[in-house]
């Protein structure tokens, strides 16, 4: 059991580095003022929002135990916090946490 | 060798307002605990940790992992949750190429390429030379691992004393922050677009495939985006 631990760790790792690897390769050839790389750079922005919006609508893990509608208030009060407080992002994370876990206790 | 100025500089970036050290943190320290659920001991939950390092590739595991699936089976789950590492990698290191620097910092240092770190470095660069810029990088890239790992440990420690609740309150400081960097980064047509248009068809697209969504509306969101920037 224990062996097989360490392997299905190196076959997460190597899966996550493969991207990575794959990535830096796929650089060397690209001009930061290129074409493909504002692609790729409006790509991966856009691919974090899909998965941060379905962290919130639809999560994995301990997160799907909380109620949809508290997580939204959460995330609104959050984004309202740090624009207000000039981008600190202490607040939002820390009130948020709290926050929430205090919601769900009732 | 390493410039230790420009890594000094990019490690300190963890003491920012707007560091990623509390959420990188409260994340693993969630996925230390969940490793220890899962009968992971101490040493191969910082192993685990110290070689991934990716939020989502870490819960796939451990869902993978209690249902027994083969490895086969995990490294594909893997990599295609963490396939979104590809284009941030294409839409980092460009910025960070220079003809002086060796090639090996670069592959040792896309270890580092996760959410948190990737959206600092794209908030900072235009504040580095392009020559010292991998320097900063790797400096940014040890902080926020370094805090990951110990994250993780505390979190195996910590994990009989973590409740449902708490663990709740964990797991949403990381949507939480990334929400906010994301509205923080959204400074051009092109950018604003692709994070709204990402964030309403990754969703729309968890109906057709869930194990897709993520790529495909991003894919789609990103692409549409680019062109409306390009011919408005």
């Amino acid at each position: 059991m224990s062996s097989n631990i360490i392997l299905v760790i190196l076959v997460t790792s190597l899966a996550t580095y493969l991207s990575r690897f794959l990535g830096v390769v796929s650089s060397e050839k690209i001009d930061e003022t290129s074409k493909i790389f504002k692609w790729f750079n409006c790509i991966a922005y856009a691919i974090l929002a899909a998965l941060i919006a379905r962290m919130i609508i639809f999560p994995a893990g301990v997160l799907s135990e909380s109620v949809i509608f508290f997580r939204f208030v959460v995330l609104i009060s959050a984004i309202i916090l740090y624009l207000i407080t000039k981008k600190n992002l202490v607040y939002p994370t820390v009130l948020s946490a709290i926050i929430l876990a205090l919601l769900n206790n009732y | 060798m390493i410039n230790p100025k420009y890594f000094f500089r990019g490690l300190k970036s963890l003491k920012s307002l707007d560091s990623p050290a509390l959420a990188l943190g409260a994340s693993f320290i969630a996925i230390g605990a969940l490793l220890k659920n899962i009968g992971f001991n101490l040493e191969q939950s910082i192993f685990s940790t110290f070689l991934t390092y990716a939020l989502p590739g870490s819960l796939v595991m451990a869902e993978s992992f209690i249902v027994g699936a083969s490895l086969v089976n995990i490294f594909l789950a893997v990599w295609l949750v963490n396939a979104r590492l590809y284009p941030m990698t294409v839409s980092l290191m460009p910025l960070l190429f220079h003809k002086s620097q060796p090639k090996w910092k670069y592959y040792l240092s896309c270890h580092f390429i996760a959410v948190s770190a990737w959206l600092i470095m794209k908030s900072n660069y235009q504040k580095i030379e392009k020559k010292h810029r991998i320097d900063f990088w790797m400096g940014i890239g040890t902080g926020t691992w370094l805090t990951a790992i110990f994250s993780t440990i505390i979190g195996f420690l910590a994990s009989d004393y973590l409740n449902k609740d708490m663990m709740i309150g964990l797991a949403i400081v990381n949507p939480v922050y990334f929400t906010c960097m994301m509205v923080g980064a959204m400074k051009s047509l092109q950018i604003s677009l692709s994070i709204i248009l990402g964030a309403i068809l990754g969703p729309v697209f968890f109906f057709i495939s869930p194990e897709w969504s993520i790529l495909y509306g991003g894919a789609l969101g990103g692409t549409a985006a680019f062109f409306i920037g390009e011919f408005k």
